[in-house]
This record gives structure tokens, C-alpha cells and sequence, in this order.
């Protein structure tokens, strides 16, 4: 349906040729070239040819593209050539993925897990990895009309071409985007509609761990860890296709299923109640497994990606080089789905991370470097990890952040340490709860006094700004509970003032919808409708400027409870929610996780549309709590979490009993370490960061 | 006040080196924010030495003029670096076009010698490729515009419509044909202006040199001005390149901006 492959030669190409003949061109003449000559290292270290539009690719459809990117908003996203990126000859490789973030490039470019993945695959001589992201509106539009499909960013080719599709998702919020993808890429929406020409279209990332939304569209997913399930995806389909591709779509499938670490979801059944909830999930055929479980990847300091960053042209939402300092949380927040399935903790070393942090910078030219991870602060060896970075990199403008914080009085120590040289980052607590109850309750354990002599500390040291993060919305929560945090928010302002003898001093209060997740103890909890959450917003703003002076110097951000509705359904909804998916989307829904693309008005008529007639509701899947003995739809598929634990950890919450933090305490069995083989890796190791001997001219 | 914390005051600035460099091929899409900072980070990988401006956020000292705007292509961009140690200019210019992506080339560099270079850019030299124009369509286009004492095109701007003439600025306005321009191109010029897709599309080249006044003219507002006078609206968006910028001399020609400082290298004016 697309173009042919004779269309490869591509106008910059031509216009190469065309130089040869003079002085002044010779040097981007491919043959005489001083970059061939002399490439440096970065493109040099390519197994493959340089990017992207020296080079034919085969396949590229860049001239049908060309002439709509004069019509787009910030054309510079769709071009590709990033620091980094890397194409290969198609017929030279034999298994190819195309890597997908479902949101637009400059929400999606700096997204670790795909540049992680991308590098990786990338590494494998026969392999080829390319990027494609959501295109807005605009350009969705004019493609529709020219009909030009999805395309790669790296070397332009339809995405339909690929073997696999790998789409990473971090949120639920993505899922119109990938029908859009597909939908623009020729693939039929339903996966039991493909064929052997189609890729085959993988999940992965957060939200992978309940698919079952979107579980028509794809025709796999992976639970955990990516690293080394796409060496071992890619060994199958390599496999698979030297055979002579045997038994076809359904074989391949089949082989992917067996490794008891992929999901196929065709291959299971789902039966229902009469009341709407789930009787069952059982596998179709008897050579797949009951569970599938999640990857773990162990030793950090062997995978210590990304070597070589993608360093965007186009401006994206974070511009840094981002160094994930451990995976993993046992905090215990019961909140945080993140924190409960990327168990346990593992921490990759000082050493590496600096040998990350000085390859980085050196490779991609970024002035920031994030420190990143659930709870950067816990790491064993943060304090010389910070002060050693700090002293590195002295004088040489290049600011360090520790992005995620708990709140306590070191932390504002790192941040200084971490400020000493460059900008100095903003800080942000992040309590949750406004009273100690809700705080026992989603097992945050803050005190009031540990807040006030954190931030006071902050103010002291010369940060004049805070921000208070907390979520609305919770379990059990009251009114009550959520006006205290207008208390709390100026007690700081109170303390702040006395101790700086300042006027000049403010925080900034920003709440969030509580969302709950599978794979926490909350997944049996009810939601909390919008208008309670709004309702309660609106008597906590009253609150805060209650008292003018106090209320003056307080910030106050958040976002209506609507969004997080829809969120809540595409979290813990079932695959009778991909209808819902499926309607939104062919009634316009993109970019849901934008507030100027959404519609919540969109998803309540869908929801009416296609939930009603099954006897279900968007209240059922999102207000409704569980008991013990329902079968949820994601049970299936296996975190490691033993499920009574987190039936313990669920009730325990509403008895507003606390959980310790397993990295220090005892192991409280929550299943993961004995289940899945894995064990808790965390220092010290006694190294220390010595300064880098290499000569920086001019620093 | 609550106290921050001191800082070294920046180095001083002890050369200044004017570059001229391309956005060629796919990176016309470059919008200028983004070869800023592409260039930054370049500078950062080739270990340039940088001047920094002093301040809570240092910023890397390098100074603009006039960029090409997003989608169209240049051959003569130019950008001032300032350096807190002396460098070589033929150094620094083979170190940075060396980390900058294919696309990006640094071409030439030179110490300042003189005071400011914008003074010394005046006008552009554009090269609009219309594809699917017949050549003597264009022509009559183009001397109907040219024959026009004036010729008002309106354009979008934040404040709304404003309107403003695109006939005084232009100093030239020639049509040449495609098999003209690919036998005395230089190769980088060629890409941008090469037909895209099938080689045998009629296409008509526009050549265009136009004074940078305020509010600016450039080749959109010249392609507006041939649709007012002569109703030319070509079927596919046009490529645009800048071939040329610099001062005009009585007799038409476009001086290299950095001629001067070239001839103050060369009589040896030693600069800081």
C-alpha cells in the first residue's frame, strides 16, 4: 500500500551528489569527506553508517513527509536526527523493532526506558531498533489526507515494515494514541486481525502490568524489567523467522507465551459473573502457563545504559542526562504502584555512576545531570555520591538534581551540595497527607515536626521557595483531613518566618487525584468521585487564605478530579474497557494526557455507550471497592507481591497501622525476593568518586 | 534578602570568533532556539573554552545574527563566540563542526577584528524552488511584482494582521531554470534546492535578494506578494534556501561579512 522502495533516493542525498563536482562541497561528499576520515568517536563507534540523510534508507518515506512539515506546529519533531540515534542498513539486520513512546517527541525523546532499550537492541549486529512517536493533530491530519503512514524518526520507515512493535507505557493515559499509531500505520486495531505481515505489537512498561484494556489491540505485553526480555524477544522472532516462520503468527506467539515471562492475552479466557464481575481467567490452551510473571533485572552495574544518550535537537521536557541511581523502593507507600512492582531495591554503585555521570556528559553535551530513582535520598551512598559529583564538576557550570526527595533535613543538605556549582534546583516534599491519620493510612511516615524542621531548613539555607506536593482522594480520607494540610502549609510559613526573620518566603501546595492502582494495596479501594475531590479542593483553598498574611505567601496548584477518573478506569479496568478505548478514539480522543486534548465529557458518553448494555458502568470499575475473594482482572499476572500480603497491607491501612521499610528492618514477606529468585542489593561499598584526570581545556 | 551564595566572577573574555555556518538538508527544521542549543551543547562536547556571562545562571556567551526562520535552509548563517582562552579559529571551527550532526557544518571561522558584524549584514540572498511552477509563469509573476511601485501582503502576528509592503525591499528578482542552477551549485546549495521526489516535476527557481528592513521581508512574503500581483499559488510548499547574506555594493554585489576581519587577520591586528 505504500510506496516502493525506488523512491529511496532522497532529495539531501541527491543534492550530495550533485556536489561532487564542486570545491566548495567536496567536504559533504560521502567519499571525500572529513567526517569519514576522521569521524569522531560517537559516530564512529556505530556498527552502522552515520545518520540518517547521508545515507539511502531503504524505505524511507522523509519526501512524501517533507512537503506537510511545512505545515506543522515545531516540524523539528518529526525529523529525527538526535546526538545518538542510529540507523542500519534494513537488508544487513534480520530482526527489527520499532520502539514506540505513546506520547508526542518532546514527552517521549527523553524517556530512559526507551533510549535504554533502543541502545541495547541497537548493540546486536543483526538487529535494527528505530523510534516513532504520537503525532499531533496537525500532522496526523495532512498524513491521513497524503496518506503517508506512521513513520520512524530515525531513518523514516513505516512502521508497518517493522517486525515488532514495542510500546512503552508509562501511564494509561497513552492508550488513544496507540490505536492512532496503529490505525496510521496500516495495522488492523484488533490483533486477532493480523497477519504474517504485520509486527507484532508488544506492551510494556508500568501500565503493562494490568493490559487487559488494551488487551484487543496488542498482541503481547511484558511485566517488569526490559533489558534482557528484548534480547530474549528477539532471539524468538530470530529464531522463529530462519525457520521459515512455522505455524505463523499464532506459532510465534505461542513460543513467546511459553517463556511464562510474556503475556499473550489471546491465549486466555475471560469469564464473567452475572453481576458483571470477572468469574475467571484461564488459559485457552493447556502449553501455557496459569501465571505470567515479571522480569527482574539484577546487577545494575552490568546494563549501565544509556552509554550514549539521545540528545534531542527539538526542545523536549527534560534536557538533562539521567542516571537511574537504583530501581526499585521499598518504602512501602501503598499508594505507589511504581514502589510496589519494580521490587526489590537495587542499587547500582558509586563507581558506576560516576563513570556514567563523566561518559554522559562528555557524549552528549548536557549541562544537567538527574540522579534519578523512587527515592534518591536512600541510596546507601548518596551523601558521597552528591559531594563527589559537586566536587567534580566544580566550576565547570554543570547542575546536579536529586529529583525525587523524602522529606528530611539531609535532603536539603544533598541539594546544596548539589547546587554548588550550578543552577539551584527547586525543591519539592512531597508529604501525601495533610493529617498524620491519612499518613498512617497510605504509610507515609512523616511527621509534622520532620516537614517543618525540613523545610525550615531549606529556607535557612537560602532557598526562599518550596513545593508541597500531596494527593486528594485517598482511602478513608475525610474533609477534615484534607483541610490540614492548609494548617500544615502555614505552620511552614509560620516556622519559615521566624527562623529566616523574612517576609520573603513562600511554598507552593500542589495536590494530585489519588488514583488506585493494581499490584497495591489499594487496588480493593474505592475512588473518590470528582465532585467529592473538587468539593474538598475548594473548602482547602478556603482554608489557606483563611488567614491573609499567611495565605499570601501560599502557592496553590491542582488539577480537577476529572482526569483522574478516566485514569482510574484505565488502570484498573478489564478488556471489556477496550471498547471504551476503541469509541473514544474513533470519536477524536488523542493525547488524553493533555488538559487541552481531553475530554471527559468523550469518555462518560463512551463509557454510557458501550459499559451499559454489559451491565457495567464507568462508577462500577472506578467507585466500587473490592472484597478479598474477587477476582481482579490483572490477578493473572504476577509481580511478585503475594496477594494475602497485600490483603494484610490493605487492612492494616485502614487500621492505620504502619509498615516498616524492609532496607532496613526485617523482611515483612512481601513475596517479591522469594518468588521471583531476586534479593534486596544495596551498599555500601566504601568507594569514593576521585576527580576525573582528564584535561578539559579551558575549564 | 536571605543570603545566596557568592560566586566566582566569570572569566574575563580574551578572543571573539565570528563563524558562518549551514542548516542544510532535514535540519532546515531547525527553528533558531533549537540550533542555539544544539550549538551549546557542541560547544560543550568539543571542549571549547567558553566564555560564561556572570550571574545566578551563567549562559554560554555566544551571540546571533539574524536567523533563517524554521524550514528554510541557509548557507550563510552567522554566529560570535566569546573565549575566556585563545583558540585558533581553524581549530575551533574543525572541533565543533566535528560534534555537530550531519547537516549542521560549521564553514568557516575567523577572529573579530572589527566592531559589530551585524553592521556588516544588510541583505540576504534567497533561492526559492517552486516545484510544479512552469518557469515562464513565474517570470511573469515575477515582473509583474517588480513592475508594481508597491505591493501590499498582510502578515499573522501575535498582535494580529499587520500589513506591509513586500515590493521595496526587494533589490532583485530573477528567474532562472533548474538546469541553470544544478551546473554552477555548490553541493550543499544543491541539496536544498534539489526537486524533491520525481526528478522530471516541472520546477521554476526563484532568485531573490532582499534588504533586511523592519517589519522583515523574506521569501514568504515575497510569494504572498506574487500571489497579489499575478494570483501564482504554487501547488506544493516552496524550499527555501539562504545563500548569501552580507553588505550591497553600489554595482549589486553581496560582500562577505567577514571580509573585514579576514583582512584585519591578515594585517595583523592583534586583538585582547
Amino acid at each position: 500500500m505504500y510506496e516502493s522502495i525506488h523512491h529511496s533516493l532522497t532529495t539531501e542525498a541527491a543534492g550530495i551528489r550533485a556536489g561532487v563536482t564542486s570545491g566548495t562541497a567536496a567536504r559533504l561528499d560521502p567519499t571525500t569527506s572529513r567526517r569519514d576520515v576522521q569521524m569522531p568517536a560517537r559516530w564512529e563507534g556505530r556498527r552502522t553508517s552515520r545518520v540518517g540523510w547521508t545515507v539511502m534508507s531503504k524505505g524511507s518515506i522523509f519526501h512524501r513527509l517533507e512537503p506537510l512539515l511545512y505545515q506543522v506546529q515545531k516540524p523539528i519533531q518529526y525529523v529525527g536526527g538526535e546526538l545518538g540515534a542510529v540507523t542500519k542498513d534494513w537488508d544487513s539486520t534480520t530482526v527489527r523493532w520499532c520502539l514506540m513512546y505513546p506520547d508526542a517527541y518532546e514527552v517521549g525523546l527523553p524517556n530512559q526506558g526507551i533510549q535504554i532499550l533502543y541502545e541495547i537492541l541497537n548493540e546486536q549486529p543483526d538487529v535494527l531498533a528505530e523510534r516513532t512517536y504520537a503525532v499531533w493533530p496537525d500532522l496526523e491530519a495532512l498524513m491521513r489526507q497524503h496518506g503517508v503512514p506512521q513513520f520512524t524518526v530515525d531513518a523514516h520507515r513505516p512502521v508497518g515494515d517493522f517486525d515488532i512493535l514495542g510500546v512503552s507505557f508509562a501511564t494509561e493515559m497513552g492508550y488513544t494514541n496507540l490505536l492512532t499509531a496503529l490505525d496510521l500505520a496500516g495495522i488492523p486495531l484488533d490483533a486477532i486481525e493480523r497477519d504474517e505481515t504485520h509486527p507484532i505489537v508488544i506492551a510494556g512498561g508500568h501500565a503493562a502490568f494490568n493490559p487487559e484494556p488494551i488487551a484487543d489491540f496488542i498482541d503481547a505485553a511484558v511485566l517488569g524489567d526490559g533489558e534482557e526480555a528484548v534480547l530474549e524477544i528477539t532471539d524468538i522472532v530470530r529464531e522463529w523467522k530462519a525457520e521459515g516462520r512455522p505455524g505463523g503468527r499464532e506459532e510465534l506467539l505461542l513460543r513467546l507465551a511459553r517463556t511464562e515471562a510474556i503475556y499473550v492475552p489471546r491465549f486466555y479466557r475471560v469469564d464473567y459473573l452475572p453481576d458483571g464481575r470477572i468469574q475467571r481467567v484461564v488459559p485457552t490452551r493447556p502449553d501455557v502457563p496459569f501465571r505470567v510473571h515479571k522480569r527482574t533485572t539484577m546487577d545494575l552495574d552490568s546494563w549501565p545504559y544509556p552509554k550514549k544518550p539521545l540528545v534531542p535537537l527539538a526542545e523536549t521536557v527534560h534536557e538533562r542526562y539521567a542516571v537511574e541511581i537504583f530501581r526499585g523502593c521499598t518504602r512501602g507507600c501503598r499508594f505507589c504502584q511504581a514502589g510496589m512492582i519494580t521490587r526489590p531495591v537495587r542499587e547500582r554503585s558509586i563507581t558506576t555512576i560516576g563513570e556514567m555521570v563523566d561518559n554522559g556528559l562528555r557524549e552528549s553535551g548536557f549541562s544537567e545531570v538527574g540522579l534519578l530513582s523512587l527515592s534518591s535520598a536512600d541510596h546507601s551512598e548518596i551523601a558521597d555520591i552528591c559531594s563527589g559529583l559537586a566536587d567534580r564538576y566544580d566550576g565547570e557550570n554543570v547542575s546536579l538534581s536529586l529529583p525525587s526527595t523524602r522529606v528530611d533535613a539531609f535532603n536539603v543538605t544533598l541539594a546544596e551540595e548539589l547546587s554548588r556549582n550550578g543552577r539551584r534546583s527547586g525543591l519539592t516534599f512531597a508529604p501525601e497527607g495533610g493529617s498524620e491519620r491519612i499518613r498512617r493510612v497510605i504509610n507515609k511516615m512523616v511527621t509534622e515536626e520532620d516537614l517543618i524542621r525540613t523545610v525550615v531548613t531549606a529556607y535557612t539555607r537560602g532557598w526562599r521557595q518550596v513545593k508541597l506536593y500531596f494527593m486528594c482522594g485517598l482511602p478513608t480520607e475525610t474533609d477534615e483531613d484534607v483541610v490540614q494540610i492548609a494548617r500544615l502549609a502555614h505552620e511552614v510559613i509560620k516556622a519559615g518566618r521566624a527562623a529566616t526573620g523574612s517576609k520573603d518566603i513562600r511554598c507552593t501546595v500542589s495536590i494530585g487525584g489519588f488514583v488506585p492502582k493494581p499490584h497495591t494495596p489499594f487496588q480493593w479501594a474505592a475512588q473518590t468521585d470528582p465532585q467529592t475531590i473538587d468539593r474538598r479542593l475548594k473548602l482547602l483553598k478556603q482554608a489557606i487564605n483563611a488567614d491573609r498574611s499567611l495565605g499570601r505567601a501560599i502557592g496553590f496548584r491542582y488539577h480537577d478530579g476529572e482526569p483522574s477518573l478516566i485514569e482510574g478506569l484505565l488502570s484498573r479496568g478489564d478488556r471489556r474497557v477496550g471498547r471504551v478505548i476503541r469509541r473514544v478514539w474513533a470519536e477524536g480522543g488523542r493525547f488524553d494526557g493533555w488538559s487541552e486534548h481531553f475530554s471527559f465529557q468523550r469518555w462518560v458518553d463512551a463509557c454510557e455507550a458501550e459499559l451499559t448494555p454489559l451491565g457495567v458502568s464507568l462508577e462500577w470499575y472506578t467507585m466500587r471497592e473490592r472484597d478479598q475473594h474477587e477476582v481482579l482482572p490483572w490477578d493473572h499476572l504476577d509481580s511478585g507481591l503475594d496477594r494475602e500480603w497485600l490483603w494484610e497491607d490493605w487492612q492494616n491501612a485502614l487500621a492505620e497501622v504502619e509498615q516498616d521499610d524492609c532496607r532496613w528492618t526485617p523482611c515483612f514477606d512481601c513475596g517479591v525476593c522469594p518468588s521471583m529468585g531476586t534479593e534486596i542489593q544495596v551498599g555500601p561499598t566504601g568507594a569514593k568518586l576521585l576527580p576525573l584526570i582528564s584535561v578539559r581545556s579551558g575549564a | 534578602m536571605t543570603p545566596r551564595p557568592d560566586r566566582e566572577p566569570a572569566a574575563p573574555v580574551v578572543q571573539r570568533i565570528r563563524i558562518r555556518y549551514a542548516k542544510r538538508g532535514r535540519l532546515r527544521f531547525l527553528s533558531h532556539r533549537d540550533f542555539a542549543r544544539a550549538l551549546e551543547r557542541a560547544v560543550r562536547r568539543a571542549q571549547i573554552p567558553i566564555a560564561y556571562s556572570s550571574g545566578f545562571s551563567p549562559h554560554p556567551r555566544i551571540s546571533y545574527v539574524g536567523a533563517a526562520p524554521t524550514g528554510v535552509a541557509s548557507e550563510a548563517e552567522y554566529a560570535e563566540l566569546a573565549l575566556q582562552a585563545r583558540m585558533e579559529p581553524e581549530e575551533l571551527r574543525t572541533a565543533l563542526d566535528h560534534v555537530l550532526p550531519p547537516g549542521l557544518d560549521v564553514i568557516e571561522a575567523v577572529e573579530a577584528q572589527t566592531a559589530s558584524l551585524a553592521d556588516r549584514i544588510q541583505v540576504s540572498h534567497w533561492r526559492v524552488e517552486l516545484s510544479g511552477v512552469e518557469p515562464e509563469r513565474l517570470r511573469q509573476a515575477v515582473d509583474a511584482f517588480l513592475a508594481a511601485s508597491e505591493v501590499p501582503v498582510e502578515r499573522l502576528t501575535k498582535q494580529g494582521r499587520r500589513s506591509l509592503d513586500a515590493r521595496a525591499p526587494v533589490v532583485r528578482a530573477t528567474v532562472v531554470g533548474k538546469s541553470d542552477i544544478m551546473s554552477d551549485m555548490t553541493g550543499a546549495a544543491a541539496s536544498d534546492v534539489a526537486p524533491s521526489g520525481e526528478s522530471d516535476t516541472t520546477c521554476a527557481i526563484l532568485e531573490l535578494v532582499v534588504r533586511h528592513v523592519t517589519p522583515s521581508v523574506r521569501p514568504d512574503e515575497v510569494l504572498a506578494g506574487l500571489r497579489v500581483v499575478a494570483d501564482l499559488e504554487p501547488p506544493v510548499p516552496p524550499r527555501v534556501a539562504r545563500i548569501a547574506q552580507g553588505a550591497l555594493t553600489e554595482q549589486g554585489a553581496i560582500i562577505d561579512p567577514l571580509q573585514a576581519d579576514r583582512d584585519g587577520a591578515l594585517t595583523g591586528t592583534p586583538s585582547a
